[in-house]
């Protein structure tokens, strides 16, 4: 059985990936998800110029069918965060560099910085939907979306993969930009805007009012989304959004995706998740016939 | 009470003052909590911070801490039927079996071990329990858990009660005495304290309660994680001797909010 993916130049050994944001403030934890966790890539938690705290708590509660976050991009800052990196590169799991940025000479600041960290691709949040000057502000903004990843691209040469929002009119238009501006990848999808009030109290429980909505809930439009953009862009997707069994990993690839990124699943099943969803991807296989990966990818479209 | 890891709005029940600067809230939350798990308590419009269990019966659920910032000033503030919300119960909790437990509290680390104690009593387990605090005024407990038969032991740094100095040399001085025989040791307090008594328990098994800063609590976000990816809100914060000795971190460094790591004070 040959699970194994391709994308651009990264080779992966599975096709599952911890999502940003997720275990992978510090060396350590991603550690603890290569060695015991069993993933075929890490993307680093999205990193910027200098520390941020992000929000104060409540930044994270569990509703009925998923997860509901407002972290606000807390991160050590790319000087400090560097020596995490340096310390899982001997581990030979392909890193992917997360990085945010307010404009197109931050990401380019960043890129250069990761590139020299040794990270194996990069991957552009923007994305994120509740913080101010970031992530989604740029990223719902088609031009925006094609300045940052021609200024990034003609300063790094390492694969770029760009993560959009489905908070969006139309993802389609914004990753049709991103190849055009020489992305490697499309990753979809970051989380859904949302929030949820406390009607006891009669306010909204996140010290930031609106967050991202993730897991199972979501799984849907990232769907939807990863369909969308097979149909109009030839470059290599990563699906993202609920996924937590190896059945909706195939959901993924069917609808275009080569890889899967794997976030608040971590909750849902532990950190050997991607253990279980890649023998679960083969089981399936196995019963349904099928010996590589590569021959389910976008099957759906009919 | 169908959400674990949503708050749920409760309303405080009572609160007393137990020491200087210390004070304890009791609320009504029906659901089970053992010894040495913890509490996300949302203040609304200020802040949401962990704070142990330092009470347990059926429906009434307790904290006791001690203020030092905007939340827990925030937080001594409130009086009975203000609300606050409460999720969890979080963390493992500890292991109480034995014939002899020590247990080691520094600062506001007996209000975590006090239920424990209170367990360990009412299994039958002798209690030898050592309390320490930067001065007199700010010992508290020390009645609830005589009235449980524990035998207690004081420090303080100042010596205005008790042995002056640190309640990790007082414990060394209690393990020396050959006439004490521990089958284990749980502590909860400053972690070069607990790193202290690490280093002088010998083979007598060890659990301590450690503090990482917290926001998730479901083992998400990767704040507190400590050593290999141990997350101090799913995986602790009670941790065995075996494991803490491999974790560098541990009595050395923390990370604040940004994920920056920084010295802990000794
Ligand atoms: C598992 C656990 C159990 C705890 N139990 C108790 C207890 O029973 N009694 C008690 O008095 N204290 C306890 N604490 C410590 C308590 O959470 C802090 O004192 C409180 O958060 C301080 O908030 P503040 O805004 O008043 O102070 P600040 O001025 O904001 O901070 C003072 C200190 O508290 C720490 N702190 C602030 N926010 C958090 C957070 N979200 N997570 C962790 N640390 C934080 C800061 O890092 C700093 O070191 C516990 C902490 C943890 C992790
Ligand atoms: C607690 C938390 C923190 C996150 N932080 C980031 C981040 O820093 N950068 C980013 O691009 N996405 C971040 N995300 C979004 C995830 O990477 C992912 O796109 C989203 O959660 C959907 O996948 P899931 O349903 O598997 O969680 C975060 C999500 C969660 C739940
Ligand atoms: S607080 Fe988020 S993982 Fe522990």
């Amino acid at each position: 059985m040959d699970i194994s993916t391709t994308i651009s130049s990264i080779k992966l050994k599975n096709p599952t990936i911890l999502a940003s944001g997720i275990m992978d403030e510090d060396a350590g934890s991603m550690q603890r998800i290569i060695k015991r966790g069993g993933v075929g890539a890490v993307v680093t938690k999205s990193i910027g110029l200098t520390a941020r705290r992000g929000y104060p708590n409540p930044t994270v509660i569990e509703l009925e069918h998923g997860i509901l976050n407002a972290m606000g991009l807390p991160n050590p800052g790319i000087d400090h965060y560097g020596e995490e990196i340096e310390k899982i590169k001997h581990l030979q799991t392909p890193i992917i560099g997360s990085i945010y940025g307010a404009n197109p000479d931050e990401f380019i600041e960043l890129s250069r910085r990761m590139e020299d960290l040794d990270v194996d691709a990069l991957e552009l949040n923007l994305s994120c939907p509740h913080t101010k000057k970031y992530g989604l502000e740029i990223g719902c903004d088609p031009y925006l979306v094609r300045k940052i990843t021609c200024a990034v691209k003609e300063n790094v040469s390492i694969p770029v993969f760009i993560k959009l929002s489905p908070n969006v009119t139309s993802i389609i238009e914004l990753a049709k930009m991103a190849e055009e501006a020489g992305a490697d990848a499309i990753v979809a999808i970051n989380t859904v805007k949302a929030m949820k009030i406390n009607i006891d109290l009669r306010r909204p429980i996140l010290s930031n009012k609106i967050g991202g909505y993730s897991g199972k809930a979501i799984m849907p439009i990232g769907v939807r989304c990863v369909y969308e953009i097979a149909e109009n862009i030839q470059i290599p997707i990563i699906g993202v959004g609920g996924i937590t069994t190896g059945e909706d990993a195939i959901e993924y690839f069917m609808a275009g995706a080569s890889a899967v990124q794997i976030g608040s699943g971590v909750y849902y099943r532990g950190i050997d998740i991607f253990k279980t969803v890649c023998s679960e991807i083969e089981n399936w296989m196995k019963k349904h016939g099928y010996k590589k990966l590569s021959d389910l990818i976008g099957v759906a479209h009919i | 009470m169908k959400h674990v890891n949503l708050p749920y709005i409760t309303k405080i029940t009572d609160s007393r003052i137990e020491a200087r600067g210390i004070k304890t809230l009791l609320f009504r939350y029906p659901r089970a909590v053992d010894p040495g798990q913890f509490f996300m308590i949302w203040i609304p419009g200020v802040d949401e911070i962990p704070m142990s269990v330092s009470y347990i019966s059926q429906d009434i659920k307790g904290i006791t801490f001690r203020r030092v910032g905007d939340a827990t000033t925030a937080l001594y503030k409130l009086k009975p039927d203000d609300m606050i919300g409460i999720r969890g119960p979080y963390g493992n909790g500890f292991r109480i079996d034995g014939k002899h437990i020590l247990f080691v509290a520094g600062g506001t680390g007996i209000a975590t071990l006090a239920p424990a104690i209170e367990k360990a009593i009412s299994k039958g387990i002798a209690s030898t329990v050592v309390i320490g605090a930067k001065t007199y005024e700010e010992i508290f407990f020390e009645e609830r858990l005589k009235n449980h038969n524990a035998k207690i032991h004081i420090s303080t740094d100042d010596g205005s009660r008790g042995y002056k100095g640190y309640a990790s040399d007082l414990s060394k001085q209690i393990l020396n005495k050959k006439r004490e025989r521990f089958n284990s040791i749980i502590t909860c307090g400053p972690e070069p304290m607990m790193k202290k008594l690490l280093e002088t328990c010998g083979d007598i098994p060890l659990q301590a309660s450690l503090e990482r800063y917290m926001k998730c609590c479901i083992g998400l976000c990767g704040q507190c994680c400590i050593g290999e990816g141990l997350r101090v809100c799913v995986e602790g914060p009670v941790f065995d001797g075996k494991t803490l000795k491999n974790i560098e971190d541990f009595g050395v460094y923390r990370r604040d909010p940004t994920g920056r790591k920084i010295r802990i004070l000794g």
